[in-house]
């Protein structure tokens, strides 16, 4: 057994003989040939088929990864009617008398040669699509079928590079999963993958050669591992998971798609926590409608210094626009108690979970909290970007966030930097949130409950101490009333109300959250579709009217 | 003739795509359309000139509009830099 790491595209399993991809080298001969004028005829004839190709390309792509994604095919067509292009192979086969693949192949080596000397490294990349172009032209006049990729029974494609017109040629049904020497995890073809749903890992430094051609081999896209000659322990390991994995696919496919709607009628969002970019690709495999918690701290906590805005920024916008257009809710900086950072230097505290964290953190050094605010206002620009505000117990700190929030707008509007305003939410989280949301709900966009802290600020129980486990009860009528008296204040008002903690994927309360009319459950993406199947299964009305006496309700109300 | 001139504010610059709408924006008119920047100046219905100025965030360009047509191109191409980048 052999085993290559790489780095993972796209998590999932696969198993099945490998196919090693080679680039149909085109051998590009110089003829010379004495009807130029018909040789340009071919040209263009071969430039219009060329067009042809990349239409329906473009069209497969929308269908399967989006607009956004497909666009580089748009792009392509006009690449291949750019003038200079064009004049430069015409001129060519005038001039010197040859074949119109000679003239596409020198044209390609000059303009690729432009690209990969200039200095923006993203220009610089462009080459690549130069080449692509040109060696679609080629295939045309080479008259040989658009792909050698078509393969006669599914296989796992090992190859070099791919090029994104190369990925969505691709037969989906005969690729098990692609692995590339090269190739970078947010590369055009990278982002590909990830929305096709192929297994895929990028960086494995396989030998192209016959000691892997067509041997059998397994790819773990979840720790981006591929085995080559797997041995019986392993082959076993990956098999098991491969079958999980269908059945969680099985699912996903009678569940896929559908809205969260219950029988009588009531909708309800169903989105997904993160806590790191890898959940990224969860989060779509799921179905989520939205990312409901994207704990931001991952970015503090994984540095040994404060976070750029740069940095920040190239975050937010990733994850915004992998996201499409879906909500996405950003949870700002939430450090301090059982999250501690060393270059914050906070003082170490007597009751931490008391203590100085998240909001206040922000409030006290509202320059840390500038820095995620500007990146969050940029990022907005580019998705359905929504900020959260952990922590919050009075008015006063919502005033002075808006402050900040504005002084940080101010800034962008005059610096020219383009921005958007994203919308506004707030974390329920303080017995003291709850008892004043009335008033709150006045000022935010939305609500989302943090059942976590909520439970151990209300029931007086430190969540980190084992011994108190037995009084740890989310289930108590306090924290239930608490969570409806919430909703009701949020819809009073005309806003939305979530929740977010943990209490949010505990599938014995879906049904008393859709009776209180909880407008949007945010938990891992692995619950989604789990809590999907009992939305829709359920009639809230009716199971609000056989509630019994002495549930979480006042008696007055029943 | 006529000029526009414009600071770009797009974070990417005139990346790939805005460079191919903005070509598709130009082709749309008989009018010579040039875009400058450094006074190196392209031609906005040639895709890799454009994209061969690397135009950046903070960069500013100057387009200028000759021929029949220009009073169009020149509401179209400055509306669409307005409006993207």
């Amino acid at each position: 057994m052999k085993v290559f790491h790489g780095k993972s595209v796209f998590s999932g399993t696969a198993i099945g003989t490998i196919r090693v991809y080679k680039k149909g080298e085109q051998q590009v001969k110089r003829i010379r040939i004495e009807d130029t004028e018909s040789e340009i005829k071919r040209y263009r004839k071969a430039t219009q088929a060329a067009q042809g190709q990349l239409k329906k390309l473009y069209e497969k792509a929308v269908k399967e990864v989006g607009e956004a994604n497909a666009a580089i095919f748009e792009i392509h067509q006009v690449m291949l009617e750019d003038g200079d292009y064009q004049d430069s192979i015409e001129n060519m086969i005038c001039t010197q008398n040859v074949n119109a693949e000679y003239a596409v192949a020198q044209t390609a080596d000059n303009f690729a040669r432009m690209f990969s000397a200039m200095e923006d490294e993203y220009m610089r990349e462009r080459a690549a699509d130069v080449k692509d172009i040109s060696e679609r032209l080629l295939t045309v006049l080479h008259g040989v079928d658009e792909t050698n990729m078509h393969t006669a029974s599914p296989a796992i494609i090992v190859a070099d590079d791919l090029a994104p017109s190369e990925t969505v040629q691709l037969n989906k049904d005969m690729v098990l999963s692609f692995v590339t020497v090269h190739g970078s995890l947010n590369s055009h073809t990278a982002i590909l993958a990830r929305t096709m749903g192929i297994p895929a890992l990028v960086c494995a430094p396989l030998p192209l050669d016959e000691t892997i051609d067509g041997k059998y081999a397994a790819v773990d896209g979840t720790n981006g591992v591929i085995y080559v000659d797997p041995d019986k322990e392993t082959l076993e390991r990956m098999r098991k998971k491969k079958e999980e994995e269908k059945k969680r696919a099985e699912l996903l496919l009678t569940l896929k798609g559908k809205e969260n709607i219950t029988l009588d009628g009531h909708k309800i969002m169903l989105y997904a926590n993160i806590g790191s970019m890898k959940d990224l690709a969860a989060v779509l495999e799921n179905d989520a409608g939205g990312i409901g918690l994207f704990r931001s701290e991952f970015i503090y906590l994984e540095n040994d210094r404060f976070p750029t805005e740069e940095e920040q920024f190239a975050i937010y916008r990733f994850v915004a626009q992998t996201m499409a257009g879906k909500r996405v809710i950003i949870r700002t900086l939430d450090i301090g108690a059982d999250k501690s950072c060393d270059y914050f230097q906070l003082e170490k505290e007597e009751n931490p979970a008391m203590g100085l964290r998240a909001i206040r953190i922000c409030l006290t050094r509202p320059e840390i909290f500038k820095t995620q605010l500007r990146a969050l206002y940029r990022a907005s620009a580019f998705g359905k970007i929504a900020i959260m505000y952990p922590m919050i117990t009075s008015l006063e700190e919502i005033r002075k966030i808006k402050e900040i929030a504005a002084q940080v707008k101010d800034e962008l509007e005059s610096q020219g930097i383009r921005y958007n305003e994203p919308e506004q939410g707030i974390m329920i989280e303080t017995p003291a949130a709850v008892m004043i949301s009335d008033l709150l709900a006045e000022e935010v966009d939305f609500f989302s409950i943090g059942t976590n802290d909520l439970t151990q600020y209300t029931l007086a129980v430190d969540r980190q101490n084992m011994a108190l486990d037995e009084f740890y009860d989310p289930h108590h009528p306090a924290v239930l009333r608490m969570i409806s008296m919430v909703v009701d204040h949020a819809h009073k008002a005309g806003i939305w109300a979530g929740i977010c903690g943990e209490l949010g994927s505990d599938t014995s309360l879906t049904k008393e959250f859709l009776a209180m009319g909880v407008d949007e459950l945010s938990v891992s993406p692995g619950s989604i579709l789990p809590i999907r199947q009992i939305v829709l299964q359920t009639d809230a009305g009716a199971y609000r009217a056989g509630l019994e006496a002495g549930c979480y309700r006042n008696k007055d109300t029943q | 003739m006529k000029e526009f001139r414009y600071v770009i504010t797009d974070p990417e610059g005139i990346h790939a795509r805005p460079a191919g709408e903005l070509v598709k924006t130009a082709k749309a008119f008989s009018s010579s359309i040039k875009l400058s920047k450094d006074k190196t100046e392209a031609d906005c219905k040639k895709i890799f000139g454009i994209m061969g100025l690397a135009v950046k965030q903070g960069n500013e360009i100057i387009l200028t509009f000759d021929g029949e047509d220009e009073e169009a191109a020149y509401e179209a191409v400055s509306r669409f830099m307005k409006e993207n980048m």
